[in-house]
Order: structure tokens, then sequence, then C-alpha cells
């Protein structure tokens, strides 16, 4: 296991870089701590997998330095690394029995006999695979396979992580949150540095301690799945994490409060003090944001609900989702079942503990 | 216009593919919502003519087309993958319905028709552009465009979203719906998903191996499931079965476990039922009166983005509460919940929906087997 810092690491896969569209990788320095559970989540295309094949070695940096344990392996191949590897399909021998299938990885290393079979079991029994020992691997479900898969990438207790690219995509939907709730269990027991690469939120976000946000080639968020909920970094954060995502509207700042829509149907939200003041002075391009599930329905009259014309209601049956229109914009407030919300006018309140205010996309703090 | 099927059964290669299935279709949206394997694609071809059924009728305005051939219906049908003519450009793909068959279009109409369907799916600046030139949400703009430009009778959607990112779904699903709205034809969407189903709205057949379990009005069905199958099917998280027996206006799910039934099933007679919680009817917070606790234990945290869906367990009773927000908890962490009683539903021995709760929209009358 090891801790891997990641130094000025830039990636292009373009020769003789010159502008930021060249790079699938912007420059980035960052610190995985040992044992971590890690998931790097983004849309296709955001880089996700350029860095991890930057880390795992299977692609050499344009610039800067990997380091495992504060040794420099950024020139050093897959295999030096010591690093295991779970992919989106199972790579198994199907002509093996499960047991000589996560024994390989031991063998090749030249454990013994005992050692191998006492590891082994202990994986087995772990993934619930003990009954499956000594079946061929060809006769079993895709779910086992991916659990045998899984169980090679971690049988080995001296690597210095692994990394999981999309395991659990092939596993039928009601099967995966069984093998979630394996992984998680494994991760508290082996205490191993994992990382996990999934486009998907959930898969992210029940995996990991710490979610590493990309998009267009950057990470532009790292955080606990709570954070990225609740105090998204990034407009793209807010965005992408939460269905649906974060209304985000352009405003600008009048005497503490955020004023959204053009001259004419412009609408006042007011903020708390300390955001208000950290916008005051600043110059670029300012965006409210606030989650559906934050924006409340309140009373006419009451203290600063803003009145917005409802423009539909969608009963999914747990929940409503309102939209109500707010200057130029469209905004969306998530309320309960119950709520009795006619056509006409809402009464939105922007509750200011949950406002957000973003420069340039990047959250105002 | 109406579709329809009567008493449809489909056989492939001895297996039973769809039996005894008798449901309408009509204009507007209808939802066949079923798990991978229950039959919806089998379905949707014999409703375009491209299978013929082992027994049964489809009936189009009351008239027999069943063994009419796909050429000769009004139908247009849109797959899970991205079809598309690879070497067309994105116009002539568009187009290509309208230069097949007897009508001859002049070239002003096409265009325009053309024009208008990409329009109407936000593609109108690609038109010059070959499918492989496009994301794969913009591909399925393009099928979606070629479904719809001809205006035929019949638009059948077998989960054209599902190999997209599940933002690009959250997108053109509400697009999808005020296209549908606007437009004067059957159109049946095949799901896997309950949230797809209620957001789309209209109405639904539920299908569970190759039978229709439940039809009526979307919302209907998902607040009256009439049996436990459609209350777990019609449900993401599904919705919790509790064993439980009533006994002298209670409800024991474990022995350490009852609580008073609820007024409007004060009736139910002594015995076995399943009792239905939904997931979010499972809280944090006391549910009031009606709030049941229960003291349980977190097998696992699963976090959607928005949501918290904790996989729960009390003795041998398993369930998950739907929570909103992000809130960490490790395994193994006991946690109280209350069940809020007023929600419940129960089930008898047959299987059959017995009680449910009083809010919503739903009229029982509407409940159908």
């Amino acid at each position: 296991m090891a801790r891997i810092d990641l130094s000025a690491l830039s990636h292009s896969y373009v020769a003789g870089p010159q502008r930021r569209e060249d790079y699938a990788l912007n420059e980035l320095t960052m610190t995985w701590q040992d044992g971590g559970a890690y998931a790097l989540l983004g849309p296709s295309g955001c880089g996700k997998t350029t860095l991890l094949n930057i880390i795992s070695g299977l692609v050499r940096p344009t610039t800067g330095k990997v380091l495992f344990n504060g040794q420099d392996v950024t020139l050093l191949h897959p295999q030096q690394r010591n690093i295991a590897q779970v992919f989106q399909f199972p790579v198994i021998y199907d002509t093996m029995t499960v047991a000589d299938n996560l024994a390989f990885p031991l063998r090749n290393r030249g454990w013994g006999a005992a050692e191998t079979r006492k590891r082994v079991e202990e994986i087995a029994e772990i993934l619930e695979l003990t009954g499956e020992l000594n079946k061929r691997a060809s006769g079993l479900s895709a779910d086992a396979k991916q659990k045998i898969s899984m169980g090679r990438g971690l049988v080995r207790p001296d690597v210095a992580a692994v990394l999981f690219d999309e395991p659990l995509t092939t596993i039928d939907q009601h099967l995966k949150w069984t093998l979630r709730r394996k992984l998680k269990q494994i991760h508290a027991q082996l205490k191993l540095s994992l990382i996990y690469v999934t486009h998907d939120q959930v898969e992210a976000m029940t995996f990991a301690d710490q979610v590493v946000v990309m998009y267009g080639g950057e990470v532009v968020q790292v955080g606990s799945p709570q954070d990225l909920f609740e105090h998204p970094a990034h407009t793209f954060v807010g965005f992408f994490v939460g269905s649906p995502g974060m209304n985000l509207m352009p405003c600008r700042i009048e005497n503490g409060s955020a004023v959204v829509g053009a001259e004419g149907g412009s609408v006042k939200i007011p903020l708390d003090p300390a955001t208000a003041g950290r916008a005051a002075g600043a110059n670029g391009k300012l965006t409210l944001g606030i989650r559906p599930e934050f924006v409340e329905l309140a009373q006419p009259g009451a203290p600063n609900a803003v009145p917005s014309p409802i423009e539909r209601v969608e009963d999914l049956g747990n929940y409503k989702i309102v939209s109500a229109r707010l200057g130029d914009q469209l905004v969306m407030a998530k309320v309960s079942e119950d709520e009795r919300v006619g056509s006409g006018t809402a009464h939105l309140r922007f509750p200011p503990q949950w406002t957000r205010l973003y420069l340039d996309d990047r959250a105002l703090a | 216009m109406k579709a329809a099927l009567e008493n449809i059964g489909r056989m492939m290669e001895g297996e039973m593919h769809l039996a005894e299935i008798t449901c309408g279709f009509e204009r507007g949206i209808n939802v066949l919502l079923g798990p991978t394997g229950a039959g919806k694609t089998s379905l949707l071809r014999l409703l375009a003519g491209l299978d013929r059924p082992t027994t049964g009728k489809v009936l189009i305005d009351g008239k027999d087309v069943t063994h009419l051939g796909v050429k000769k219906r009004s139908v247009a049908m849109v797959y899970q993958q991205f079809v598309n003519y690879p070497s067309l450009t994105v116009f002539e793909n568009i187009a290509s319905p309208l230069r097949q068959g007897g009508t001859r279009l002049g070239k002003g109409e096409i265009e325009k028709r053309v024009k208008e369907a990409a329009s109407l799916l936000h593609i109108d600046g690609l038109l010059a552009r070959m499918p492989n030139e496009l994301s794969g949400g913009q591909q399925q703009r393009t099928a979606i465009a070629r479904a719809i430009v001809k205006g035929a009778d019949l638009l059948l959607l077998d989960e054209p979203l599902v190999n997209l990112d599940y933002k690009l779904r959250e997108e053109l699903r509400v697009e999808l719906r005020s296209l549908f709205a606007r437009h004067d034809t059957i159109v049946v969407y095949a799901t896997t998903e309950p949230s797809e189903a209620l957001l789309l709205g209209g109405n639904c057949v539920v299908l569970d191996r190759g039978r229709a379990l439940q039809s009526g009005r979307t919302l209907n069905v998902f607040h009256h499931p009439a049996t436990t199958r459609v209350g777990e099917l019609f449900s993401d998280p599904p919705m919790n079965l509790l064993e439980a027996t009533v006994e002298r206006g209670q409800v024991r799910l474990t022995p350490d476990l009852a609580f008073p039934l609820p007024v409007p099933m004060s009736g139910l007679a002594p015995g076995r039922y399943r009792i239905g919680v939904r997931p979010n009817h499972v809280t944090l917070e006391t549910a009031g009166a009606n709030g049941v606790a229960i003291d349980a234990t977190v097998d696992l945290a699963e976090i959607s983005g928005s949501e918290t869906y904790l996989h729960l367990r009390h003795a041998q009773l398993g369930f998950i509460a739907q929570v909103r927000g992000v809130h960490p908890f490790e395994l193994g962490r006991p946690v109280k919940v209350w069940l809020d009683r007023a929600r419940i539903f129960a089930f008898d021995a047959s299987d059959r929906l017995v009680g449910a709760p009083t809010n919503g929209v739903a009229q029982l009358e509407e409940v159908g087997r």
C-alpha cells in the first residue's frame, strides 16, 4: 500500500501541445492518502481514464511526476509499479477453478502453497465465493465471474493500490447493491488503497470516502459525498451530482442581494451577508446556485418569498418537482408528495445557508 | 385512434415469451414498464408488425392487422441502440422514411419536414454531419427525428435512452415528454425505470415474465399496485415487502415489533399478510403520531447524489429507507428509524392488494388486475 502523489502532472495525446485544448489532462497536483477509498467521477471524455492510466503506468505523462510513498515511479511500467486493476469485464481464466484463479497472482509472485491457500480462502470468504472455490469459472454467472475478477485484484496484500475501472457496468441492477456493499466491507477489512473510476454518481458516492470529480481535463472538486451535495465547489459538480441537478442562474449583486433576470423582469434573492460580501468586489461571471431540494415553497407574503409563476408540476410519486419562472430563468423545487401545488404563483424561498454563489464557475468561499 | 391487443400469446422455440395479454393503447403516452426479459421488446415488435403472435389479435381502430406486415402499417420504431445509416448525412437519415413507399413528396416538402423534426430535437445545426461525427445523444436524437418525421399513427420506443449517460437521459426524457404531448399519435414507450414511467405519465401497462400484471393511468397504478410484484417493479428502490400477522387490530412484523392497523384498514381480517412500505416512508425523523419506531442497523448506505438509500436490518427484517440528502453511515451502525403506518399497503395471502393509503389521486375503481 502506498500514498500516491501526483506532482504538476499533465498529459496531451498531441505531439508538441501548445494550447489548453491540446491537453486531455490539465496540470494538477494532488495526494491520494494510503488506505483511502477514492472514486474518480466524471462524464465520458473528462480525462478520468487518462488519469487512471497514468497512475497505473499504462500512460506516461507529458509533464510532472507520479510518486508512490515518495518514490518517483513516473518511468516505471505497470508490472514494476505493483498495482492491481479490475476492469469492466471479468478478466479470468475460464478453464481454471475459482481457487486457481484467485491464487494466480500470488503464485506468480512465488508465494508458498500454504500461505496462498490461506489468503485465497480469506478473500473467497469476504466475496462469498467459498462454496464455489472448486468449481470451474466457465460455468458461473456474470456477476460471480466479476466477483472473481475483483478477488484477483484484491488478493495481493502488498499492492500499492487497486484500481477499479467501472467494475459494475455489466452487473444486473438488483445485484449491484450487494457488490457495492461487498466493496465497502472489503475496504474496511483489508485497508487497501482503492481508486474506483466511474461516470455513475451512485457508484462513486456509495463507494468512496473521497470523490474526485473531473470535468474537461481538470479536477474540479475533491470532497466527501456530503460535500459534493451540500457544498459543490464548481457549477459542474452542482449540475452533475444530484437528480435533478442544482439550479444555476446568472446573477449580479445589488445591495447584498442577488439579482436574477434581465432589467425589467428581474428578481431579488436575499443572500447571507458573508456570501454577498465575498461577491461585492468580484470581477467575472457570477452564478447563483441552489439545489432543488433546498428551494422552499412558502405562504404568500412570507418574508423573503419571491413570487414566481408556476410553469409545470411533475408528480413523480414519491415527490413533486415544481418548475417556476424567475425572471428569465426556470427554477426547480423538489417538494414532498403531500405538498399541494396548483397552477398560478409559487412563493419561493431560498434559504441563505443553501444558496451559493459562483465566480467563473468556482464557489466563492 | 386506438391500438389494442387481444389475448396475445407468443411462443418462440418452445418458450412462452408473451401470454394472455389483453390491453389497449390510446393516443398520447403509453408506458410499458417491466424488468429486462419481461417481454417489452416482443410486444413492441408485434405492434410494429415485425413479428406475428402465436395466438390472439392486434387491432388498430378495431381493424384486425395481426397479419399485416410492417410496411403496410403506419408505424415508426426507435431502438435502444442508436440505429442510423452510417453512410448518410443526418439530413438524409431523417429524410429516409419520406423517400420510401408509395408517397412521392416534393423536394421542398421533404426539406420542410426534415427541418421541423430536426429542430424539435435540437439537431437542426447538425444536418450536414455524418452519424460517426455525432455524440451518442445526438445519434439517438437523429433516430428519434427519423421516427417522427413521417407522422406515423404508432410511435414505438424501446428503452430509447438506456444507452445514454444519466444526465443526458434526464434532459432528453423531459424533452420527449413535451414532444409526445404535441404529437397526435399513439406513443408506446418501453422502460425498466419507474421514475421514467412517472415522468412520462399517461397510461401504463406493467409487464413481467410475458404477462401484463396491471394497467391504468400511470399514477394510479403507482398508488395502487394490484400485487406485490407491481409494488416491487413500480418503485425504485423496490417497495419493502414485510411478512406480517394481523391480529386484534395489530400488525405484527417480528415478536418485538407491532403497531396498530391504520384506520382505513381497521377492517382487515386476522391472518397472514405482506405489508408494503415505500422506502421514502421510512424516515430518520419521527413521522408524528403515525411513526412506528424501529431500532435497526445499517447494512449499507447507497448514495444517489441527492438521496441516501439505507439498507437496514431489524432482527430478521430487512428493509430500505430512502432519505433525502447525502448522509454518511458506517456499515453496522445502529440507527433509529420511523415507519409511517398511515402509508402502508396490505397484500393478502393470495397476493391481492387489500389496503392502501388514502392519500394521493388514486381511485380504487380504476384498479385492474
